[in-house]
């Protein structure tokens, strides 16, 4: 039971930082990246390769962070100036990109095979039955900073500027502001914080493999995100944690229905889409969202 | 003129086959009101578009406090001091009365992506202050009490008065006005022309498009009249306005009609 609550506070803290890197694009800067999970990928890949080559985690965590957050800034120069929903398109086809090449770059990634034996960090410190404990406490600080960070900067001028570009880009333009500066900022930002959430992934798995990394990871954040209630960070993990939440529970249910392990992953599914069908019409700022702030429709 | 902020030399542009603005020139002098009018579809908001760099001319010099402009982004021209505003009232919706006028704030060192973290004190401090003058500029247009208000649940009007506040808080030496009394009240109006007429008297220069003529002849020290993209008239505002060209220009060429 008690490994069952960890491992539940590890993939819901690691992909409510996931989402938080979305909420900032989208929740706060207006801008639809459907490719979020690429960023997600680039840590994770990054940060192992480098820690199987003896650069310590210290710094290859952090050099993840800087090439998702280079790459999510490239595609936001090279696709911004288009209209917004070119971003859309791009983004979608880059996280493909990405996952082909990690899966045919053989001699880099090894493929389907993928990577494991990679080092983790304070793995030493601890005895391998107890270690998942430490990460998941790990990955509460990581939440936290993260959170923390981007409620500063929410609510900070940078902040203000943001939402200014997501409500009307004109008038943020007309009152001295390079809007197009401030959405490539948002990219990277949140592509960085993708790639921090790829390396807590890494760890915890202890193997990855590019079929981790598929388009359908990039919607589960867009569910937190709209779930929690878009713009806001604490909605957005309150939507991570539910979502795991419901994954896991709802595996415990599995034993008084009589349906193949398939259909009742699907089952799952349709219960999600009936609940953010709910959502939609009757709370469609989402948990903790505000209502004024509705980032869909003007 | 020794002391103008504006000039626009032969100004050209055009969308496909329409001459949305032909040949246009001319001059706005250092804090004055240069009143636009012309019938609808003369050019003057495209005129506006093209002077605040929204869009490019195809020919033509703009001249702001000395400098071409013409070329520079948009968001550029606005930081030297040139603000406009839009003719349909464009408040940030999401954003509460207060975050749009702090927005409107220029050079704020806590618009960088780390100042607000390694320089959390200074930002801080910058805030308290530029919260102050928008407190003061609202208070100067009686929306003070809407302060924390979404600016979506404002009337028409409110917006109107709203987007000419937020564009002050930028500290403008050159306003551009498009429509500024649109969708506003009558009493209201005239309050308006009031802080307007307080605003030249401080030192600011403003550039207005109106098509309510009394307001106009209220407030213009000079009236540049506009029809098909170029420049019809131009002088002392009573005069221009007696103009039977002006007059024909707004009724339809060929009208038996006299003033």
């Amino acid at each position: 039971m008690q490994d069952y609550l960890v491992s539940i506070i590890l993939t819901a803290g690691i992909y409510a930082i996931f989402a938080l890197g979305l909420n900032l694009q989208w929740g706060y800067a207006g801008l639809l990246n459907f490719g979020h999970v690429a960023f997600m990928a680039i840590g994770a890949y990054t940060t192992v390769l480098l820690s199987m080559n003896e650069v310590p985690l210290i710094l290859a965590v952090p050099a993840g962070m800087v090439l998702a957050g280079a790459c999510g800034a490239f595609l936001g120069v090279a696709t911004l100036r288009l209209r917004e929903d070119y971003l859309a398109i791009v983004t979608i086809g880059f996280s493909e990109i990405v996952r082909f090449i990690l899966l045919n770059w053989s001699s880099l990634t090894r493929g389907s095979f993928g990577l494991y034996g990679y080092p983790r960090p304070l793995e030493e410190m601890i005895p391998h039955e107890d270690y998942n404990l430490l990460l998941a406490g790990v990955v509460i600080v990581v939440l936290l900073l993260v959170y923390a960070l981007l409620e500063i900067l929410a609510k900070s001028p940078w902040g203000r500027v943001l939402k200014s570009v997501r409500d009307d880009e004109a008038v943020s333009v007309s009152l001295g502001k390079n809007a197009f500066s401030y959405k490539v900022q948002s990219l990277a930002l949140g592509s960085a914080i993708a790639a921090l959430a790829g390396s807590m992934l890494a760890f915890y798995l202890q193997y990855i493999n590019p079929n981790n990394f598929q388009p359908i990871e990039t919607f589960y954040a867009w569910i937190m995100v709209i779930l929690g209630g878009s713009g806001s960070n604490r909605g957005t993990i309150a939507g991570a944690v539910l979502l795991w939440g419901f994954f896991s529970t709802t595996r415990f249910l599995e034993g008084y229905v009589s349906l193949s392990p398939s259909a009742s992953g699907a089952l799952r599914m349709v219960i999600i889409g009936l609940v953010l069908i709910a959502l939609m019409m009757f709370r469609p700022q989402g948990l903790f969202g505000r209502k004024e702030e509705l980032a869909v429709g003007k | 003129m020794a002391n103008e902020i504006l000039r626009i030399e032969g100004v050209r542009k055009g969308f496909g086959g329409l001459k949305a603005v032909d040949n246009c020139s001319l001059s706005v002098p250092e804090r004055t009101i240069v009143g636009l009018i012309g019938p609808n579809g003369a050019g003057k908001s495209t005129l506006f578009d093209l002077i605040s760099g929204f869009i490019k001319p195809d020919a033509g010099n703009i001249i702001f406090s000395g400098k071409e402009i013409v070329g520079l982004p948009a968001y550029r021209i606005a930081g030297m001091g040139l603000i406009r505003t839009f003719q349909i009232p464009r408040a940030l919706m999401r954003m509460t009365v207060l975050e749009n006028m702090m927005l409107g704030s220029q050079n704020q060192l806590g618009e960088m992506i780390l100042a607000p973290i390694i320089r959390h004190g200074r930002v801080k401090a910058e805030e308290r202050a530029i919260e102050k003058k928008a407190e003061d500029i609202l208070k100067f247009f009686d929306l003070l009490r809407m302060r924390d208000e979404y600016a979506g649940s404002m009337s028409g009007g409110q917006k109107k008065m709203l987007e000419m506040a937020r564009a002050l808080m930028a500290n403008p030496r050159l306003l551009l006005l498009d429509e500024p009394f649109a969708g506003v009240n009558p009493a209201l109006s005239e309050r308006l022309i009031e802080k307007i007429k307080l605003l030249r008297k401080s030192g600011l220069t403003i550039m207005i498009i109106e098509h309510a003529i009394p307001y106009v002849l209220a407030l213009s020290d000079e009236l540049y009249v506009l029809n098909k993209g170029a420049i019809l008239a131009s002088g002392q505002p009573d005069k221009v306005i007696s103009d039977s060209r002006v007059f024909e220009a707004y009724l339809g060429v060929g009208s038996d009609a006299q003033p």
